[in-house]
Order: C-alpha cells, then structure tokens, then sequence
C-alpha cells in the first residue's frame, strides 16, 4: 500500500491553478472563457470534489455587497477599519464592485440565496456598521455546482498531485514541480502563468485537544500556498496579523454566530450576559473575547436557549448539515440541546488566513503577487476578510487577467538543476533506514508556536522559538523518515509547517507595536504606533533562505475614511464608550 | 532513533456487510480530503474500506457520498 515508485513526467500547459478548493475551480473557469484556447490544468493535493474550506458546503455570504442593501464604498469603509486602516483598497474594492456579478453567476450554477417575501435577498446585519451576510439554503450543494461546471467547460484536472516547489526562469514564474501523494511520482509542470488557490495555513497552531488534524481548518490546508509563494521570491504581507477565531470548544469549528446572531442568539459569559456590542471578527473582537476567557466571567458561550424551539430547530437544521455537519454528532455527545444548555466557546489556535484576517501572500487588484506571471486568490492571499466569495470573486479576477496575460508571452526557460534539487530533497527522507517520521517533527513545531508564538506575544518567548525552529528544521533535513506515499504528502507538509512556523515568529518580531487587538497584541509595545508602523510589512525569503521583512507603505486610500470613524471596531465591549488606549496617536 | 506502534481507536467506520467495494466501489476512499481511507481484505477475501491512517477532521464526506451507507463518521476521541 501507498508504495514509493520512481517516475518523473512532464506536461506543458498555459495556466496552472494549484488548489481546488473554492477559488481555484473558478479561477480555472473565468480563465478558460476568458482565453477558450488555453490549455488550463487545475491541480490538487486532495480531490477536487470534495476539496477545501467548502468540502461540506458553507451556509452563506459573509460579505455579500448587494446594490439597496450596501454600496462598495461602504464596504470598503468596513473592511478598511476593521483592520486597522492597513489596507490597500484597491483590491478590496475590486472585489466590492464585482461580487455581485458572482453572486449572480453562482445563481446560475444552481447555488441559490435567500430571499424575502417580496422577491428581494434576505440579507442580515452582523458586521459592526453595514449589512452583508446572506444565507445560501442549498449551500450543502456547493462543491457539486461547482465540480458539474469544471467538467462542462473541459477543464484539466489532476487530482493528488501536491506541488512541492514553483518554478521560475527568465525572472518570471514558469511552472511547478508536483509529486503524486499515492505513488510519490513526480510531475514536471511548465506553465505561462500560476495561479496559487492553496487555502490557508490552518495547521499552525495546535489545537487544545493535541489532535494534529483537529484544526479550526480544513486539516489539508497546511500553508503550501504560503510556502510555494515564499521559496519561489514572493513578499508575503501583514503575517503577523494571525488568524484566531472563536469556535466550539474541543470540537474546535465555528459556533458559529454568523448564522445564529440573525435569529437572535448572541456571544455570551458564563453569567449569559453579552459582552461584546457585535459578533464579527475582528482583532479588537477576539481581544474581548480573549479578555472575557481568563476573567471571572469565563468561560465564553454562544447562547441560543432564550429563543422559541422551532427557531431553534431552524438554526439546527443549518448547522447540522452544512460546512461542519458532525457538529450535531458532536453536541448529542455532550449532551447539549441547544434549548437547553449555553454552547461552550473558545478560541482557536493561531494560523495564517486572509479569508478571516489579514496574513496573506501580497497581492494588487488584478491578484497578482510580486513574482511576474504568478497569481493569488482566496485565503492564502493578503486581500483582508475576504471568506468564500472572495475567494470565489478573486479567483475570477486572477482567472481573468491570467487569460489575457498570457496571450503575449511563452513558456520561460526552466532550470533543470533545480528540478534535480528538488527530486532529492523531497526523496531524502524515504533513503533513510530509520529516523523521526513526519507526524512528530509536525508536532512538535506546532507544540512550539502554541508555547511560543501564540499572542500574547512576547519578544524573548518568539526569539526562543526561533531556536526551536532552526533544531527542528535540523532533524527535517537531515533525519526525517518516510516508509510510504502517504507519509511522503506529510513530510511537504510539516516542511511548509516549519516555514509558515519562521514566518509567523519573523514578522511578529519586527513589528514593534500592537495592532489588531489580539492577533498583533506585543505585550511590550502596549497600543499602536501610527507614525512608524502605518504600514504593511512585507516578507520575503532573503539570501540566507530565512526570511527578511521590510516596511511598505499603504496605498494612498480610494474611500477616504473620517477621523469619527477610524475606531468605531474599538467600541466594542458592551456598557464602554471608552476608547482603547492608543500610543503615540 | 527505532520505531515503535502506537495503538489508536479511529473515528471512521465502514460496515463491511454494506461496504461494495467488492464490486470496484472507491467513493470513500476517492473523495476523502485527508486520503487516509483505502480498500482492504477482510478475513473472508471479500473488499473493505478502513481508516488506514488516524488523521480525521470529521468533515464527512465519505459518509455522505457512501451509495450504501456503510461509513460512519464518528468523533476522535480525543476531541469529543
């Protein structure tokens, strides 16, 4: 079983998505209409049926900008202040102008939305000003949709194919190096343009269970995409911004208050009292959170049990069938009805997503990153709180521009030195006669982060880890064991692990303040620092193949935001008025 | 460093009575995202799906996609 043969095939192609999860099949699908002769390949680690954050379905649009219920400009506003004011709305705007149009087309692959008495979309408020979120009553049927219009509009697709390195040539991208994660058989891809669709780094932090795939995230999503970006010489923007988000204790999936806020049930403490004003995430959100979890008033719920049975029952029917279904397994297991008992919260390990947060692989609003030809979208890259119909809307852009783009250009000269290198890197450890094996150097890295990285951050607890990193990234190289295939698809990982690992550590370390409530809290540098960080910070793999970080300036602002609405995340816990203490503002 | 076994209870369960992978069925082993379901002997030469790998993020499509439904998708145990 899962037996290591020797191969090595080579295809050439013109657009290579990697990722078939949510934004990667539609990045294959606006790309091959946009251009219907090129030749598209869509890749993925797992199979494209059931692949992603969307394995199960989602429930609904988060961030829906429809005309009569809110305008572009206003989203923009939102976006721009619940993170702080460090964005580049250019990119956030693209997607507020086009995701309507998406919506529209999801419509006609048979994803339908809800809708009022009189026709219109039900959409509900639960962001901090504006209202966005619109439940999908089939959103069980998603990846079904999404898979019957691959096949229509002939897309190639590998399935358990898992890129290991990006290729690149002529200072331009030029294809991947994949292996199958059944047979460990290389497949050479040379590729006009790359378009990186790899989730988010969900496998960072360990869950409080200790079970490695217990993660927040779909557990396949462990930072390829972060990975592939940094080694082939992309910046990686704003990483320090973790991703934390509240969750079912112990089952360790979302509670989840976008769906039962709209119906009336609410974040609460152990007194059933509410205590913050809204229930979006945000890094200021997750700092109540966080504050109410280690104070006497812990722990945290969502409480559902005030309101009437059959509203209940209708939230359970959401809940228990679609995203994370086994959620009623789960519950029936403890016992809790939901009538009855307050649902137990937590938060959850650290990880890199900018479908929830800000940590992403840089990118404009056309999705490309800062490597010529390769191209980013969903959660792996830098456009904040973006959820599934960014990534659904982005990967159309990217889609789009790849199929322009590529018009004019060939295939750049690859190097195949590198293709050797990379053949004996990834089959070094399947050589040894005995060894660590992939599932404890994974542990222990992510054991590290949890004791070291996770904020409250701490300078000298973030510099210890470093050392960790570089003694585990010692026992990677040099004595890791792998007896099978499948073993082999979990050494790239704990390997993309380690560099999401440094990433994390290296950019919380260089910026000295505090931003973004709880995923930026430096416990030294107490408030944010307007005049030396207002800015991102950009990360890339410096000549020592670790990384460098370097200050970048925000883009001038297309949505002028007034100086009255700058902290208006800040007014977050319920009863205060009072601002947050602001350093050097 | 030697290696050792470590005995682990899986969350998948297939129900080899309902289980057709005997006539070539794969759907389990085909959609599951984490690929740690593959197709076995059982003791009477017939063909079974089993978790052959404990690294389960309960998400389910394996018992959804069952056309018999032979799998269940139970909790880890150190989770539930």
């Amino acid at each position: 079983m899962d037996e290591i043969r020797d191969g090595m095939n080579r295809i050439d192609c013109d657009i290579l998505v990697i990722g078939g999860g949510t934004a990667g099949p539609m990045a294959a699908l606006k790309a091959k209409a946009r251009n219907p002769g090129a030749n598209v390949v869509l890749l993925e680690k797992a199979n494209v049926k059931r692949s992603g954050a969307i394995s199960m379905g989602m429930d609904g649009l988060n961030n829906a900008v429809i005309p009569g219920h809110a305008t572009p400009e206003q989203y923009v506003k939102e976006i721009t202040i619940a993170n702080d004011g460090i964005v580049d709305q250019a990119p956030v705007y693209r997607y507020a102008q086009n995701c309507y149009d998406i919506i529209q087309e999801l419509d006609r692959f048979g994803i339908r939305f809800q809708k009022d008495k009189n026709g219109e979309y039900d959409v509900k408020k639960v962001h901090h000003i504006g209202t966005y979120v619109l439940p999908m009553p089939n959103g069980e049927t998603v990846k079904k949709a999404l898979y019957r219009q691959l096949r229509k509009a002939r897309i190639n697709i590998s399935n358990r194919y898992m890129a290991t390195r990006l290729l690149t040539g002529e200072g331009r991208i030029a294809g991947a190096i994949c292996v199958n994660t059944r047979s460990a058989e290389f497949l050479v891809i040379r590729a006009k343009a790359v378009i990186l669709c790899l989730g988010a780094a969900g496998r960072l932090g360990l869950p409080a269970s200790g079970y490695l795939y217990g993660t927040y995230e779909n557990a396949t999503n462990s930072g390829d995409g972060y990975a592939l970006a940094y080694h082939a010489g992309a910046g990686l923007a704003n990483l320090e911004c973790y991703q934390i988000n509240p969750l079912i204790k112990d089952y360790n999936g979302p509670a989840c208050a976008y769906v039962a806020g709209p119906f009336g049930a609410y974040t609460a403490n152990a007194k059933g009292e509410r205590f913050i004003e809204c229930d979006y995430w945000s890094g200021q959100m997750m700092q109540e959170f966080y504050d109410e979890l280690v104070s006497g008033n812990g722990p945290v719920y969502l409480k559902l049990n005030h309101l009437a049975p059959e509203t209940i029952g209708e939230i359970e029917d959401i809940l228990h069938k679609v995203e994370r279904p086994t959620r009623g397994t789960f519950q029936a297991g403890r016992g809790t009805d939901y009538r009855q008992k307050m649902i137990e919260m937590h938060i959850s390990e650290i990880g890199f997503c900018s479908g929830h947060s800000a940590s992403g692989v840089f990118v404009d609003e056309d999705a490309r990153t800062t490597v010529t030809g390769l191209y980013a979208a969903g959660d792996m890259a830098s456009v904040p709180h973006n959820y599934m119909l960014g990534a659904f809307t982005n990967g159309a852009v990217a889609g789009e521009h790849a199929g322009d783009w590529i018009r004019d250009v060939d295939h750049a000269a690859i190097d195949e030195g590198a293709i050797e290198a990379e053949r004996r890197r990834v089959l070094a450890p399947t050589l040894r006669e005995d060894g660590i094996p992939p599932n404890q150097i994974e542990y222990k890295t992510r054991r590290m982060v949890n004791d070291y990285l996770q904020p409250p951050k701490v300078t000298s607890k973030m510099e210890l880890a470093q050392e960790r990193f570089a003694e585990i990234r010692e026992d990677l190289s040099s004595g890791m064991l792998v007896r099978n295939s499948h073993e082999l698809l979990r050494s790239l990982e704990a390997s993309s692990i380690l560099d999401c690992a440094d990433m994390a550590a290296a950019a919380s370390l260089f910026r000295t303040e505090s931003r973004w409530g709880l995923y930026h809290n430096r416990v030294e540098f107490e408030g944010r620092d307007n005049e030396n960080w207002f800015c991102h910070t950009l990360l890339t793999r410096g000549r020592d193949g670790m990384p460098t970080l370097r200050k970048q300036p925000v883009a001038p602002y297309v949505v002028e935001i007034d100086d009255t609405e700058k902290d208006a995340y800040y007014r977050q816990r319920v009863g205060s008025n009072a601002l947050k203490t602001v350093a050097a503002e | 460093m030697p290696l050792a076994q470590t005995v682990t209870a899986v969350p998948v369960v297939v129900d080899d009575a309902k289980c057709i992978a005997d006539k070539g069925c794969t759907v389990c082993v085909d959609v599951c995202p984490l690929d740690v379901l593959r197709i076995a002997e059982t003791l009477d030469g017939r063909k079974t799906a089993y978790m052959a790998y404990d690294e389960c993020w309960y998400c389910m499509p394996c018992e959804a996609d069952c056309p018999t439904g032979a799998v269940k998708v139970n909790l880890p145990y150190l989770l539930k």
